[in-house]
Protein backbone atom coordinates (compact mmCIF):
# COMPACT_ATOMS: atom_id res chain seq x y z
CA UNK A 1 0.00 0.00 0.00
CA UNK A 2 1.47 3.36 -1.03
CA UNK A 3 1.71 6.55 1.01
CA UNK A 4 -1.20 7.99 -0.88
CA UNK A 5 -3.68 5.24 -0.06
CA UNK A 6 -2.48 5.16 3.56
CA UNK A 7 -3.23 8.84 3.86
CA UNK A 8 -6.78 8.14 2.73
CA UNK A 9 -7.66 5.84 5.62
CA UNK A 10 -8.34 6.50 9.27
CA UNK A 11 -8.65 4.30 12.34
CA UNK A 12 -12.12 3.61 13.64
CA UNK A 13 -13.15 1.57 16.68
CA UNK A 14 -15.21 -1.51 15.77
CA UNK A 15 -18.07 -0.40 18.02
CA UNK A 16 -18.94 2.21 15.38
CA UNK A 17 -19.04 -0.36 12.60
CA UNK A 18 -20.49 -3.47 14.21
CA UNK A 19 -22.51 -4.94 17.03
CA UNK A 20 -21.78 -8.27 18.61
CA UNK A 21 -22.91 -11.07 20.91
CA UNK A 22 -20.81 -13.74 22.56
CA UNK A 23 -21.29 -17.03 24.33
CA UNK A 24 -19.38 -20.13 25.36
CA UNK A 25 -18.69 -23.76 24.44
CA UNK A 26 -16.49 -25.16 27.16
CA UNK A 27 -13.28 -23.15 27.31
CA UNK A 28 -13.97 -21.50 23.95
CA UNK A 29 -15.70 -18.14 23.67
CA UNK A 30 -17.53 -17.30 20.46
CA UNK A 31 -17.99 -13.74 19.29
CA UNK A 32 -20.44 -13.00 16.50
CA UNK A 33 -19.53 -9.65 14.95
CA UNK A 34 -22.35 -8.10 12.89
CA UNK A 35 -21.99 -5.12 10.53
CA UNK A 36 -24.17 -2.15 11.49
CA UNK A 37 -24.45 -1.23 7.79
CA UNK A 38 -24.13 -3.48 4.72
CA UNK A 39 -21.33 -1.20 3.47
CA UNK A 40 -19.21 -2.07 6.50
CA UNK A 41 -19.26 -5.85 6.00
CA UNK A 42 -16.53 -6.07 3.32
CA UNK A 43 -14.33 -3.86 5.51
CA UNK A 44 -14.83 -6.22 8.45
CA UNK A 45 -14.00 -9.20 6.23
CA UNK A 46 -10.80 -7.51 5.06
CA UNK A 47 -9.58 -6.02 8.34
CA UNK A 48 -10.87 -8.18 11.20
CA UNK A 49 -8.75 -11.21 10.37
CA UNK A 50 -7.88 -14.19 12.55
CA UNK A 51 -4.36 -12.78 12.96
CA UNK A 52 -5.58 -9.30 13.94
CA UNK A 53 -8.03 -10.71 16.47
CA UNK A 54 -5.37 -13.01 17.92
CA UNK A 55 -3.08 -9.97 18.33
CA UNK A 56 -5.91 -7.96 19.93
CA UNK A 57 -6.42 -10.68 22.55
CA UNK A 58 -2.72 -11.53 22.97
CA UNK A 59 -2.04 -12.88 26.45
CA UNK A 60 -5.76 -13.45 27.06
CA UNK A 61 -6.16 -16.77 25.18
CA UNK A 62 -4.37 -20.08 25.68
CA UNK A 63 -5.45 -21.28 22.22
CA UNK A 64 -5.92 -19.94 18.72
CA UNK A 65 -8.55 -17.93 16.86
CA UNK A 66 -10.85 -19.29 14.12
CA UNK A 67 -13.03 -17.13 11.89
CA UNK A 68 -16.13 -18.05 9.88
CA UNK A 69 -17.92 -15.80 7.40
CA UNK A 70 -21.70 -15.42 7.26
CA UNK A 71 -22.20 -13.02 4.36
CA UNK A 72 -25.96 -13.75 4.51
CA UNK A 73 -26.12 -12.13 7.96
CA UNK A 74 -23.24 -9.71 7.29
CA UNK A 75 -21.56 -11.30 10.25
CA UNK A 76 -18.27 -12.93 11.19
CA UNK A 77 -18.10 -15.62 13.85
CA UNK A 78 -14.91 -15.92 15.87
CA UNK A 79 -13.99 -18.85 18.06
CA UNK A 80 -11.51 -17.79 20.73
CA UNK A 81 -10.03 -20.99 22.13
CA UNK A 82 -8.83 -21.12 25.72
CA UNK A 83 -10.48 -17.80 26.52
CA UNK A 84 -12.46 -18.68 29.62
CA UNK A 85 -10.05 -19.88 32.31
CA UNK A 86 -11.08 -23.51 31.86
CA UNK A 87 -14.68 -22.65 31.04
CA UNK A 88 -18.02 -23.56 32.56
CA UNK A 89 -17.94 -24.37 36.24
CA UNK A 90 -14.13 -24.63 36.44
CA UNK A 91 -13.53 -21.00 35.56
CA UNK A 92 -12.83 -18.48 38.31
CA UNK A 93 -13.43 -15.55 35.99
CA UNK A 94 -16.24 -13.01 36.41
CA UNK A 95 -17.05 -13.64 32.75
CA UNK A 96 -16.77 -17.41 32.96
CA UNK A 97 -19.26 -17.85 30.10
CA UNK A 98 -17.73 -15.24 27.81
CA UNK A 99 -20.90 -13.15 27.79
CA UNK A 100 -19.02 -9.86 27.32
CA UNK A 101 -16.08 -11.00 25.20
CA UNK A 102 -18.17 -9.45 22.42
CA UNK A 103 -17.64 -5.95 23.78
CA UNK A 104 -13.92 -6.60 24.30
CA UNK A 105 -13.62 -7.22 20.55
CA UNK A 106 -15.52 -4.00 19.81
CA UNK A 107 -12.59 -2.08 21.37
CA UNK A 108 -10.42 -3.01 18.40
CA UNK A 109 -9.49 -0.26 15.93
CA UNK A 110 -9.34 -0.93 12.19
CA UNK A 111 -8.43 1.26 9.21
CA UNK A 112 -11.37 2.40 7.07
CA UNK A 113 -11.50 4.67 3.99
CA UNK A 114 -11.27 8.27 5.17
CA UNK A 115 -14.50 9.15 3.40
CA UNK A 116 -16.53 6.26 4.87
CA UNK A 117 -19.72 7.52 6.47
CA UNK A 118 -19.53 6.26 10.07
CA UNK B 1 -57.66 -24.55 4.65
CA UNK B 2 -54.70 -25.33 2.43
CA UNK B 3 -51.60 -26.66 4.14
CA UNK B 4 -49.40 -24.11 2.40
CA UNK B 5 -51.15 -21.16 3.97
CA UNK B 6 -51.71 -22.56 7.45
CA UNK B 7 -49.72 -20.87 10.22
CA UNK B 8 -48.74 -22.56 13.47
CA UNK B 9 -47.77 -20.25 16.32
CA UNK B 10 -45.14 -21.49 18.76
CA UNK B 11 -44.41 -19.20 21.68
CA UNK B 12 -41.30 -19.18 23.86
CA UNK B 13 -42.07 -19.01 27.57
CA UNK B 14 -38.77 -19.63 29.38
CA UNK B 15 -35.21 -19.26 28.10
CA UNK B 16 -33.65 -21.00 31.08
CA UNK B 17 -34.57 -22.24 34.56
CA UNK B 18 -34.82 -18.97 36.41
CA UNK B 19 -36.22 -16.86 33.58
CA UNK B 20 -39.05 -14.34 34.05
CA UNK B 21 -42.01 -16.11 35.66
CA UNK B 22 -44.54 -13.75 34.04
CA UNK B 23 -43.43 -14.55 30.49
CA UNK B 24 -45.33 -17.83 29.93
CA UNK B 25 -48.47 -16.36 31.48
CA UNK B 26 -48.35 -13.40 29.11
CA UNK B 27 -47.64 -15.68 26.16
CA UNK B 28 -50.77 -17.80 26.66
CA UNK B 29 -53.03 -14.88 27.61
CA UNK B 30 -51.72 -12.11 25.35
CA UNK B 31 -52.92 -13.39 21.97
CA UNK B 32 -53.36 -16.49 19.87
CA UNK B 33 -50.70 -19.20 20.22
CA UNK B 34 -50.88 -22.91 19.42
CA UNK B 35 -47.83 -24.11 21.36
CA UNK B 36 -45.82 -22.90 24.33
CA UNK B 37 -42.21 -24.15 24.52
CA UNK B 38 -40.08 -23.78 27.64
CA UNK B 39 -36.40 -24.56 28.02
CA UNK B 40 -35.20 -25.42 31.52
CA UNK B 41 -32.00 -27.39 31.14
CA UNK B 42 -28.48 -26.02 31.12
CA UNK B 43 -25.57 -28.45 31.05
CA UNK B 44 -24.87 -28.29 34.78
CA UNK B 45 -28.56 -28.50 35.72
CA UNK B 46 -28.78 -32.27 35.19
CA UNK B 47 -26.15 -33.04 37.84
CA UNK B 48 -27.92 -30.84 40.40
CA UNK B 49 -31.17 -32.66 39.66
CA UNK B 50 -29.45 -36.05 39.90
CA UNK B 51 -28.23 -35.10 43.36
CA UNK B 52 -31.74 -34.00 44.39
CA UNK B 53 -33.25 -37.28 43.17
CA UNK B 54 -30.67 -39.36 45.03
CA UNK B 55 -31.80 -37.67 48.27
CA UNK B 56 -35.52 -37.74 47.45
CA UNK B 57 -36.90 -40.03 44.68
CA UNK B 58 -39.83 -37.63 44.10
CA UNK B 59 -37.50 -34.81 43.03
CA UNK B 60 -34.96 -34.20 40.26
CA UNK B 61 -36.96 -31.95 37.93
CA UNK B 62 -37.50 -28.20 37.47
CA UNK B 63 -39.79 -27.62 40.44
CA UNK B 64 -40.76 -24.10 39.25
CA UNK B 65 -42.59 -25.72 36.35
CA UNK B 66 -45.40 -27.09 38.55
CA UNK B 67 -46.63 -23.82 40.15
CA UNK B 68 -46.25 -22.21 36.73
CA UNK B 69 -48.48 -24.87 35.17
CA UNK B 70 -50.96 -24.29 37.98
CA UNK B 71 -51.19 -20.67 36.85
CA UNK B 72 -51.49 -21.30 33.12
CA UNK B 73 -53.25 -24.68 32.79
CA UNK B 74 -56.81 -23.26 32.82
CA UNK B 75 -55.92 -20.95 29.89
CA UNK B 76 -53.89 -23.65 28.16
CA UNK B 77 -56.89 -26.02 28.28
CA UNK B 78 -59.49 -23.39 27.41
CA UNK B 79 -57.56 -22.20 24.36
CA UNK B 80 -56.31 -25.61 23.23
CA UNK B 81 -52.65 -24.68 23.61
CA UNK B 82 -50.08 -27.48 23.83
CA UNK B 83 -46.96 -27.21 25.99
CA UNK B 84 -43.50 -28.67 25.31
CA UNK B 85 -40.94 -28.38 28.11
CA UNK B 86 -37.74 -30.17 29.11
CA UNK B 87 -38.65 -29.47 32.73
CA UNK B 88 -38.55 -33.20 33.53
CA UNK B 89 -34.80 -33.13 34.16
CA UNK B 90 -33.72 -36.53 35.46
CA UNK B 91 -37.22 -37.37 36.69
CA UNK B 92 -39.87 -36.61 34.03
CA UNK B 93 -42.21 -39.18 35.63
CA UNK B 94 -42.33 -37.33 38.95
CA UNK B 95 -42.71 -34.00 37.16
CA UNK B 96 -45.64 -35.42 35.17
CA UNK B 97 -47.29 -36.78 38.32
CA UNK B 98 -47.02 -33.36 39.94
CA UNK B 99 -48.60 -31.67 36.89
CA UNK B 100 -51.41 -34.25 36.79
CA UNK B 101 -52.09 -33.62 40.49
CA UNK B 102 -52.27 -29.89 39.83
CA UNK B 103 -54.63 -30.42 36.88
CA UNK B 104 -56.99 -32.48 39.04
CA UNK B 105 -56.88 -29.86 41.79
CA UNK B 106 -57.90 -27.25 39.20
CA UNK B 107 -60.87 -29.39 38.14
CA UNK B 108 -59.28 -30.19 34.78
CA UNK B 109 -59.55 -33.99 35.11
CA UNK B 110 -60.15 -35.49 31.68
CA UNK B 111 -58.79 -32.38 29.95
CA UNK B 112 -55.05 -32.78 30.46
CA UNK B 113 -52.97 -35.56 28.95
CA UNK B 114 -49.30 -35.41 29.88
CA UNK B 115 -46.75 -36.97 27.53
CA UNK B 116 -43.57 -38.20 29.20
CA UNK B 117 -40.37 -38.51 27.18
CA UNK B 118 -37.56 -40.57 28.71
CA UNK B 119 -34.66 -42.72 27.57
CA UNK B 120 -32.04 -39.97 27.66
CA UNK B 121 -30.68 -40.98 31.07
CA UNK B 122 -27.77 -43.42 30.56
CA UNK B 123 -26.12 -43.10 33.98
CA UNK B 124 -26.93 -46.72 34.86
CA UNK B 125 -25.72 -47.93 31.46
CA UNK B 126 -22.27 -46.32 31.37
CA UNK B 127 -20.30 -49.44 32.32
CA UNK B 128 -22.28 -51.62 29.93
CA UNK B 129 -21.67 -49.12 27.12
CA UNK B 130 -17.94 -48.72 27.76
CA UNK B 131 -17.57 -52.50 28.13
CA UNK B 132 -18.99 -52.85 24.62
CA UNK B 133 -16.40 -50.47 23.21
CA UNK B 134 -18.05 -47.05 23.47
CA UNK B 135 -15.20 -44.94 24.82
CA UNK B 136 -17.45 -41.90 25.46
CA UNK B 137 -14.27 -39.90 24.94
CA UNK B 138 -14.33 -36.22 25.80
CA UNK B 139 -15.08 -34.08 22.75
CA UNK B 140 -12.83 -31.42 24.29
CA UNK B 141 -9.71 -33.45 25.15
CA UNK B 142 -10.17 -36.89 23.54
CA UNK B 143 -9.60 -38.60 26.90
CA UNK B 144 -11.65 -41.77 27.55
CA UNK B 145 -14.46 -41.67 30.12
CA UNK B 146 -12.48 -44.11 32.29
CA UNK B 147 -10.39 -41.09 33.36
CA UNK B 148 -13.30 -39.74 35.40
CA UNK B 149 -15.68 -42.72 35.57
CA UNK B 150 -15.65 -43.04 39.38
CA UNK B 151 -16.67 -39.39 39.73
CA UNK B 152 -19.56 -39.28 37.24
CA UNK B 153 -22.75 -37.75 38.66
CA UNK B 154 -25.07 -37.74 35.64
CA UNK B 155 -25.06 -38.84 32.00
CA UNK B 156 -27.74 -37.91 29.49
CA UNK B 157 -27.99 -38.24 25.74
CA UNK B 158 -29.56 -35.30 23.93
CA UNK B 159 -32.75 -36.59 22.33
CA UNK B 160 -34.20 -34.82 19.30
CA UNK B 161 -37.69 -33.86 18.18
CA UNK B 162 -38.95 -37.37 17.32
CA UNK B 163 -40.20 -38.44 20.78
CA UNK B 164 -41.93 -35.07 21.22
CA UNK B 165 -43.79 -35.72 17.96
CA UNK B 166 -44.77 -39.19 19.24
CA UNK B 167 -46.17 -37.66 22.43
CA UNK B 168 -48.16 -35.11 20.42
CA UNK B 169 -49.50 -37.87 18.15
CA UNK B 170 -50.59 -39.72 21.30
CA UNK B 171 -52.71 -36.70 22.16
CA UNK B 172 -50.60 -35.11 24.89
CA UNK B 173 -51.31 -31.45 25.50
CA UNK B 174 -48.41 -31.14 27.93
CA UNK B 175 -45.17 -32.83 26.86
CA UNK B 176 -42.56 -33.18 29.61
CA UNK B 177 -39.12 -34.39 28.64
CA UNK B 178 -35.74 -35.05 30.14
CA UNK B 179 -32.61 -34.06 28.18
CA UNK B 180 -34.07 -33.08 24.83
CA UNK B 181 -32.35 -30.47 22.67
CA UNK B 182 -33.63 -26.94 23.17
CA UNK B 183 -34.42 -26.73 19.46
CA UNK B 184 -36.40 -30.00 19.51
CA UNK B 185 -39.04 -28.35 21.71
CA UNK B 186 -39.92 -26.05 18.78
CA UNK B 187 -39.16 -28.39 15.88
CA UNK B 188 -41.32 -31.21 17.34
CA UNK B 189 -44.58 -29.25 17.06
CA UNK B 190 -43.74 -28.24 13.47
CA UNK B 191 -43.05 -31.83 12.37
CA UNK B 192 -46.30 -32.88 14.03
CA UNK B 193 -48.39 -30.11 12.46
CA UNK B 194 -46.95 -30.24 8.96
CA UNK B 195 -46.08 -33.92 8.70
CA UNK B 196 -42.51 -33.20 7.63
CA UNK B 197 -40.60 -36.32 6.59
CA UNK B 198 -37.54 -37.49 8.51
CA UNK B 199 -35.38 -36.57 5.50
CA UNK B 200 -36.98 -33.19 4.69
CA UNK B 201 -33.60 -31.69 5.62
CA UNK B 202 -34.27 -28.09 4.62
CA UNK B 203 -37.53 -27.95 6.55
CA UNK B 204 -36.06 -29.69 9.59
CA UNK B 205 -33.18 -27.19 9.45
CA UNK B 206 -35.66 -24.30 9.24
CA UNK B 207 -37.51 -25.59 12.31
CA UNK B 208 -34.18 -25.97 14.10
CA UNK B 209 -33.19 -22.39 13.27
CA UNK B 210 -36.59 -21.21 14.54
CA UNK B 211 -35.96 -23.17 17.74
CA UNK B 212 -32.51 -21.64 18.15
CA UNK B 213 -33.91 -18.12 17.72
CA UNK B 214 -36.58 -18.48 20.43
CA UNK B 215 -34.88 -20.89 22.86
CA UNK B 216 -33.33 -18.05 24.87
CA UNK B 217 -36.64 -16.22 25.29
CA UNK B 218 -36.39 -12.44 25.13
CA UNK B 219 -32.73 -12.57 24.11
CA UNK B 220 -34.02 -12.29 20.51
CA UNK B 221 -36.73 -9.71 21.20
CA UNK B 222 -34.80 -6.84 22.72
CA UNK B 223 -33.18 -8.40 25.77
CA UNK B 224 -29.38 -8.18 25.88
CA UNK B 225 -29.53 -6.41 22.50
CA UNK B 226 -26.62 -4.05 21.89
CA UNK B 227 -28.08 -2.12 18.95
CA UNK B 228 -29.93 0.97 20.24
CA UNK B 229 -30.24 -0.76 23.60
CA UNK B 230 -31.22 2.43 25.39
CA UNK B 231 -34.03 3.14 22.91
CA UNK B 232 -35.74 -0.26 22.97
CA UNK B 233 -39.19 0.46 24.42
CA UNK B 234 -41.07 -1.26 27.21
CA UNK B 235 -38.29 -3.46 28.57
CA UNK B 236 -40.15 -3.65 31.87
CA UNK B 237 -42.65 -5.81 29.97
CA UNK B 238 -40.77 -7.38 27.06
CA UNK B 239 -42.71 -9.48 24.61
CA UNK B 240 -41.24 -12.98 24.37
CA UNK B 241 -40.82 -14.33 20.84
CA UNK B 242 -43.40 -16.25 18.84
CA UNK B 243 -42.62 -18.31 15.72
CA UNK B 244 -45.30 -18.21 13.02
CA UNK B 245 -44.39 -21.32 11.06
CA UNK B 246 -45.59 -22.53 7.68
CA UNK B 247 -45.45 -25.94 6.07
CA UNK B 248 -42.87 -24.87 3.47
CA UNK B 249 -40.30 -24.14 6.19
CA UNK B 250 -40.56 -20.38 6.06
CA UNK B 251 -41.43 -18.63 9.28
CA UNK B 252 -41.72 -15.25 10.95
CA UNK B 253 -40.56 -14.21 14.41
CA UNK B 254 -42.91 -11.81 16.14
CA UNK B 255 -44.41 -11.06 19.57
CA UNK B 256 -47.80 -10.17 20.99
CA UNK B 257 -49.15 -6.68 20.25
CA UNK B 258 -48.80 -4.16 23.05
CA UNK B 259 -45.73 -5.78 24.58
CA UNK B 260 -42.32 -4.17 25.01
CA UNK B 261 -39.00 -5.07 23.48
CA UNK B 262 -38.12 -5.13 19.80
CA UNK B 263 -37.94 -7.72 17.08
CA UNK B 264 -35.65 -6.54 14.31
CA UNK B 265 -33.06 -7.98 11.95
CA UNK B 266 -30.27 -6.88 14.35
CA UNK B 267 -31.99 -8.41 17.42
CA UNK B 268 -32.54 -11.72 15.61
CA UNK B 269 -29.03 -11.75 14.14
CA UNK B 270 -27.49 -11.31 17.60
CA UNK B 271 -29.38 -14.37 18.83
CA UNK B 272 -28.46 -16.39 15.73
CA UNK B 273 -24.72 -15.97 16.39
CA UNK B 274 -25.06 -16.67 20.12
CA UNK B 275 -23.03 -19.75 21.17
CA UNK B 276 -22.29 -20.46 17.51
CA UNK B 277 -19.50 -22.79 16.41
CA UNK B 278 -18.98 -23.56 12.72
CA UNK B 279 -22.00 -21.86 11.13
CA UNK B 280 -22.05 -24.34 8.23
CA UNK B 281 -22.78 -27.20 10.63
CA UNK B 282 -25.20 -26.61 13.49
CA UNK B 283 -25.54 -30.25 14.50
CA UNK B 284 -28.64 -31.61 16.25
CA UNK B 285 -30.05 -35.14 16.49
CA UNK B 286 -32.54 -34.18 13.77
CA UNK B 287 -30.50 -32.43 11.09
CA UNK B 288 -27.36 -30.42 10.33
CA UNK B 289 -28.50 -26.84 9.76
CA UNK B 290 -26.43 -24.44 7.67
CA UNK B 291 -26.59 -21.01 9.29
CA UNK B 292 -24.87 -19.45 6.26
CA UNK B 293 -28.11 -20.07 4.32
CA UNK B 294 -30.46 -18.11 6.60
CA UNK B 295 -32.13 -15.08 5.01
CA UNK B 296 -33.75 -12.44 7.23
CA UNK B 297 -36.12 -9.66 6.20
CA UNK B 298 -37.88 -7.02 8.29
CA UNK B 299 -41.50 -7.70 7.32
CA UNK B 300 -43.18 -5.12 9.51
CA UNK B 301 -42.86 -3.63 12.94
CA UNK B 302 -41.57 -6.29 15.36
CA UNK B 303 -41.75 -8.90 12.65
CA UNK B 304 -38.80 -10.63 10.94
CA UNK B 305 -39.37 -13.10 8.12
CA UNK B 306 -36.93 -16.02 7.76
CA UNK B 307 -36.45 -18.11 4.62
CA UNK B 308 -33.85 -19.97 2.58
CA UNK B 309 -32.65 -22.28 5.37
CA UNK B 310 -30.76 -25.32 4.11
CA UNK B 311 -30.08 -28.56 5.94
CA UNK B 312 -28.07 -31.77 5.50
CA UNK B 313 -28.61 -35.32 6.78
CA UNK B 314 -28.22 -35.76 10.52
CA UNK B 315 -25.20 -37.64 11.88
CA UNK B 316 -25.28 -41.20 13.25
CA UNK B 317 -24.51 -39.92 16.75
CA UNK B 318 -26.16 -38.24 19.69
CA UNK B 319 -24.31 -35.88 21.97
CA UNK B 320 -24.03 -37.05 25.56
CA UNK B 321 -23.77 -34.62 28.44
CA UNK B 322 -21.84 -36.15 31.33
CA UNK B 323 -21.29 -34.33 34.63
CA UNK B 324 -18.55 -35.37 37.05
CA UNK B 325 -17.18 -34.18 40.37
CA UNK B 326 -14.02 -32.15 39.86
CA UNK B 327 -13.02 -30.37 43.08
CA UNK B 328 -13.64 -27.13 44.94
CA UNK B 329 -13.54 -23.41 44.40
CA UNK B 330 -14.25 -20.20 46.27
CA UNK B 331 -14.41 -16.57 45.22
CA UNK B 332 -14.17 -13.64 47.62
CA UNK B 333 -14.36 -9.87 47.22
CA UNK B 334 -13.36 -6.70 49.09
CA UNK B 335 -13.96 -3.10 48.02
CA UNK B 336 -11.27 -0.40 48.36
CA UNK B 337 -12.13 3.31 48.14
CA UNK B 338 -10.46 6.49 46.93
CA UNK B 339 -7.73 7.70 47.30
CA UNK B 340 -5.45 5.21 45.55
CA UNK B 341 -8.22 2.60 45.41
CA UNK B 342 -6.51 0.46 42.76
CA UNK B 343 -3.11 0.58 44.52
CA UNK B 344 -4.73 -0.51 47.80
CA UNK B 345 -6.54 -3.39 46.14
CA UNK B 346 -3.32 -4.56 44.49
CA UNK B 347 -1.45 -4.33 47.80
CA UNK B 348 -4.16 -6.44 49.47
CA UNK B 349 -3.77 -9.07 46.75
CA UNK B 350 0.01 -9.22 47.26
CA UNK B 351 -0.43 -9.62 51.01
CA UNK B 352 -3.09 -12.31 50.58
CA UNK B 353 -0.96 -14.30 48.13
CA UNK B 354 2.08 -14.11 50.43
CA UNK B 355 0.00 -15.44 53.30
CA UNK B 356 -1.43 -18.28 51.20
CA UNK B 357 2.09 -19.20 50.05
CA UNK B 358 3.45 -19.16 53.61
CA UNK B 359 0.67 -21.55 54.64
CA UNK B 360 1.90 -23.90 51.90
CA UNK B 361 -1.57 -24.16 50.34
CA UNK B 362 -1.65 -25.79 46.90
CA UNK B 363 -4.12 -24.50 44.33
CA UNK B 364 -4.65 -25.35 40.69
CA UNK B 365 -5.26 -21.66 40.11
CA UNK B 366 -5.46 -18.37 41.97
CA UNK B 367 -7.13 -15.68 39.89
CA UNK B 368 -7.21 -12.01 40.84
CA UNK B 369 -9.49 -9.56 39.10
CA UNK B 370 -10.10 -5.90 39.85
CA UNK B 371 -13.76 -5.15 39.20
CA UNK B 372 -13.98 -1.67 37.72
CA UNK B 373 -10.57 -2.12 36.08
CA UNK B 374 -10.01 -5.41 34.30
CA UNK B 375 -12.62 -8.05 35.25
CA UNK B 376 -14.38 -8.13 31.90
CA UNK B 377 -11.85 -6.88 29.33
CA UNK B 378 -8.50 -7.75 30.92
CA UNK B 379 -5.70 -5.43 29.88
CA UNK B 380 -7.77 -3.99 26.99
CA UNK B 381 -9.43 -1.44 29.26
CA UNK B 382 -6.10 0.15 30.13
CA UNK B 383 -5.14 1.47 33.57
CA UNK B 384 -7.92 2.96 35.70
CA UNK B 385 -8.40 6.69 36.19
CA UNK B 386 -6.12 7.93 39.01
CA UNK B 387 -9.13 9.25 40.93
CA UNK B 388 -11.27 6.11 40.49
CA UNK B 389 -13.75 6.18 43.43
CA UNK B 390 -13.52 2.48 44.25
CA UNK B 391 -12.15 -0.83 43.03
CA UNK B 392 -13.39 -4.27 43.97
CA UNK B 393 -10.71 -6.88 44.61
CA UNK B 394 -12.03 -10.28 43.50
CA UNK B 395 -9.93 -13.35 44.22
CA UNK B 396 -10.85 -16.91 43.25
CA UNK B 397 -9.09 -20.19 43.99
CA UNK B 398 -9.60 -23.74 42.72
CA UNK B 399 -8.20 -27.02 44.08
CA UNK B 400 -8.94 -30.74 43.89
CA UNK B 401 -9.00 -30.93 47.71
CA UNK B 402 -11.40 -29.08 49.96
CA UNK B 403 -8.92 -28.10 52.72
CA UNK B 404 -6.90 -25.42 50.90
CA UNK B 405 -10.07 -23.79 49.53
CA UNK B 406 -11.61 -23.83 53.00
CA UNK B 407 -8.51 -22.17 54.44
CA UNK B 408 -8.48 -19.55 51.67
CA UNK B 409 -12.03 -18.60 52.62
CA UNK B 410 -10.71 -17.66 56.10
CA UNK B 411 -7.80 -15.57 54.83
CA UNK B 412 -9.80 -12.78 53.17
CA UNK B 413 -11.68 -11.31 56.15
CA UNK B 414 -8.57 -10.60 58.26
CA UNK B 415 -7.47 -8.10 55.60
CA UNK B 416 -10.28 -5.80 56.78
CA UNK B 417 -8.32 -5.07 59.95
CA UNK B 418 -4.78 -6.11 59.12
CA UNK B 419 -4.37 -4.97 55.51
CA UNK B 420 -4.47 -1.79 53.41
CA UNK B 421 -6.90 0.98 54.54
CA UNK B 422 -10.29 2.16 53.23
CA UNK B 423 -11.76 -1.30 52.81
CA UNK B 424 -15.44 -2.24 52.95
CA UNK B 425 -18.05 -4.40 51.25
CA UNK B 426 -17.64 -7.62 53.17
CA UNK B 427 -21.33 -7.91 53.98
CA UNK B 428 -21.62 -11.38 52.45
CA UNK B 429 -19.30 -12.88 55.05
CA UNK B 430 -16.76 -15.58 54.33
CA UNK B 431 -16.52 -16.80 50.72
CA UNK B 432 -18.59 -19.93 50.17
CA UNK B 433 -16.68 -23.11 49.32
CA UNK B 434 -18.39 -24.60 46.26
CA UNK B 435 -18.17 -28.08 44.83
CA UNK B 436 -17.21 -28.01 41.16
CA UNK B 437 -19.22 -30.26 38.87
CA UNK B 438 -17.47 -30.34 35.53
CA UNK B 439 -18.91 -31.13 32.14
CA UNK B 440 -17.77 -33.94 29.85
CA UNK B 441 -19.28 -33.80 26.35
CA UNK B 442 -19.16 -37.07 24.37
CA UNK B 443 -20.85 -38.85 21.47
CA UNK B 444 -22.81 -42.10 21.38
CA UNK B 445 -24.16 -44.05 18.40
CA UNK B 446 -27.86 -43.33 17.89
CA UNK B 447 -28.56 -47.07 17.72
CA UNK B 448 -27.69 -47.36 21.44
CA UNK B 449 -30.32 -44.88 22.61
CA UNK B 450 -34.03 -45.73 22.60
CA UNK B 451 -36.35 -42.94 23.64
CA UNK B 452 -39.61 -43.88 25.37
CA UNK B 453 -42.93 -42.06 25.32
CA UNK B 454 -45.77 -42.63 27.76
CA UNK B 455 -48.91 -40.67 28.49
CA UNK B 456 -50.64 -39.98 31.78
CA UNK B 457 -54.17 -38.57 31.99
CA UNK B 458 -55.37 -36.17 34.65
Amino acid sequence: MGAKSRSRTRLVQLRLLAHARSGDKGDTANVGLIALDPAYYPILVKEVTEARVARHFKGMLTGGVQRFELSNLRALNFLLHGALGGGGTLSLKTDAQGKVFSTALLRMEIPVPADLDV
Amino acid sequence: MSAAGRVVRIASGQGFWGDWLEAPVRQVEGGPVDYLMMDYLAEVTMSIMQKQRSRDPSRGYATDFVPLMERILPTVVARGIRVTANAGGVNPQACAEAVVAVARKLGLAGKVRVGIVTGDDILDRLDELTARGHALASMDTGAPLATVRDRVLSANAYLGAAPIVQALVAGANVVITGRVTDTGLTLGPMIHEFGWAADAWDRLAAGTVAGHIIECGAQCSGGNCLVDWDRIPGMDEPGYPIVEAQADGTFAITKHPGTGGRISVPSITEQLVYEMGDPHSYITPDVIADFTSIQLRQAGKNRVQVHGVRGRPATEFLKVSIAYFYGYKAVGTLVYSWPDAYAKARAADRILRARLARLGLQFEEILTEYVGVNATHGRLGGPPHAEVPEVQLRVGVRARERAPVERFSRELAPLILNGPPSVTGFAGGRPKVEEIVAYWPALIAKTEIASRVEVMDA
